[in-house]
């Protein structure tokens, strides 16, 4: 049995028909075909698939999928701005910030919902920021260095 | 095939509840189980009542909505005293999800927050109109819960510690919760709390009875230190062993009583 439900997406207002029980993870992923926010485990325990959920960090793993129907949902799909990419995205690049880049998406966004909230974080917010998203490639610190110096240009802007 | 059922009361919710039934609060649980092809279950019951995420003084007890979130308790004023347990919950996207009534529900080794409303001597509104204390509610969790009622502690009079092995965000070995209520500069009527120590959290009367009438100093408490496991039985799992939990819980408890830093 499939229901309707319509959000926005990045700003654009989507409408999708979502099965019983679907988690918005599933249905950014085939039903929008949003394939940025990634499926790594399933029980929110590696921050993978966090996407905004009215400007808020949520697993979207976890989430069902009708519980988002008319809010905001942003995903790493709609960070850059056309071909430029958004302060974070160019501070992840430059500082080596991926490896793997499975994580990234998630980083990203744990890392917006910070930087929308506090513009010129410590470390130890930083890191308590991105607390829950898992990355086993880099160490975390290109990571932290990375949005640190994103909130830096931002301010310097 | 799996049914999600949604309805504008918590009343409405908690009459369509049956065994083949899951509640959704923040869906951190019940969604696992989804994805994971539980087939113990059928239905979701979810509620839109906005009055479970309310959090309001009743009496000289505040009542805090089964659907409040760890982040709503971590932006209230009103429970700053329970923003070390809120915090120890997962990581930000999780404390924007995961709800007090589900953190009641929630299997070993989870439930920080279970663990400090317990020293606290939480007691648990359910959607019936049932009250009772959250011990009797842990011992048989069955129900939906509308609410919690806890009393403000005074002073530093109540300590949390959640021990992990990865730093901000870990897994329980254990978290501890003690309400050190005093008498004539004595510890009097004490209640201490652990979690991932037993199948849910739990009091520890051993330890409580220990510190009766003691001073808070560790020649006053090492008689609590000896019996700090007393009774308990610790699950084995991937975070840690029963063994090792045994073996720890004497350093933890100390350091949760007399306030110590961890080395």
């Amino acid at each position: 049995m499939k229901s309707p439900v319509t959000f926005w997406l990045n700003g654009s207002e989507t409408a999708v028909f979502v099965d019983a029980g679907a988690n918005l993870l599933d249905v950014l992923r085939r039903g929008c075909g949003d394939l940025s926010p990634k499926y790594g485990c399933g029980q929110g325990g590696c921050g993978a698939c966090t996407v905004l959920i009215d400007g808020e960090p949520h697993v979207s793993c976890l989430v069902l999928a009708e519980t988002v129907a008319g809010r905001s949902v942003e995903t790493t799909g709609g960070l850059s701005n056309g071909p430029d990419p958004h302060p974070l995205q160019r501070a992840f690049m430059e500082g080596f910030a991926a490896q793997c880049g499975y994580c990234t998406p998630g980083m990203l966004m744990a890392a917006k919902a910070l930087l929308d909230r506090n513009p010129s974080p410590s470390r130890p917010e930083v890191e308590e920021a991105i607390s829950g998203n898992l990355c086993r490639c880099t160490g975390y610190e290109p990571i932290v260095d990375a949005i640190l110096e994103a909130a830096r240009q931002r301010g310097a802007a | 095939m799996l049914e999600v059922q949604t309805y504008p009361t918590v009343g409405e919710a908690a009459s369509a509840m049956d065994d083949r039934a899951r509640f959704l609060g923040g869906g951190t649980l019940i969604m696992n189980r989804v994805n994971y092809g539980d087939r113990r279950f059928t239905r979701i019951v979810r509620t839109t009542d906005a009055s479970l995420s309310e959090i309001r003084a009743q009496g000289d007890r505040l009542e805090v909505g089964a659907g409040v979130k760890m982040a709503e308790i971590l932006a209230s004023r009103d429970l700053d005293f329970l923003s070390p347990a809120a915090r120890a919950v997962g990581g930000p996207a999780i404390r924007n999800m995961a709800s007090v009534g589900g953190n009641l529900m929630a299997p070993h080794p989870y439930g920080d927050l279970a663990v400090a409303l317990l020293a606290l001597d939480a007691d648990v509104r359910m959607v019936s109109g049932e009250e009772m204390s959250l011990e009797d509610f842990l011992a048989r969790r069955n129900g939906v819960v509308r609410s919690l009622l806890v009393r403000r502690p005074q002073g530093d009079e109540f300590r949390f510690r959640k021990v992990s092995r990865v730093k901000p965000k870990g897994i329980s070995v254990m978290s501890m919760a003690a309400h050190l209520t005093r008498s004539a500069g004595r510890l009097s009527g004490v209640r201490i709390a652990y979690g991932a120590m037993a199948r849910t959290p739990v009091r520890v009367r051993a330890v409580e009875n220990a510190l009766e009438g003691v001073s808070l100093d560790l020649a006053g408490i090492s008689a609590a230190l000896s019996v700090a496991t007393e009774g308990l039985d610790p699950p084995d799992d991937p975070i840690a062993s029963g063994w090792y939990r045994r073996e720890v819980a004497p350093v933890h408890l100390r350091r949760l009583l007399l306030g110590e830093d961890a080395r």
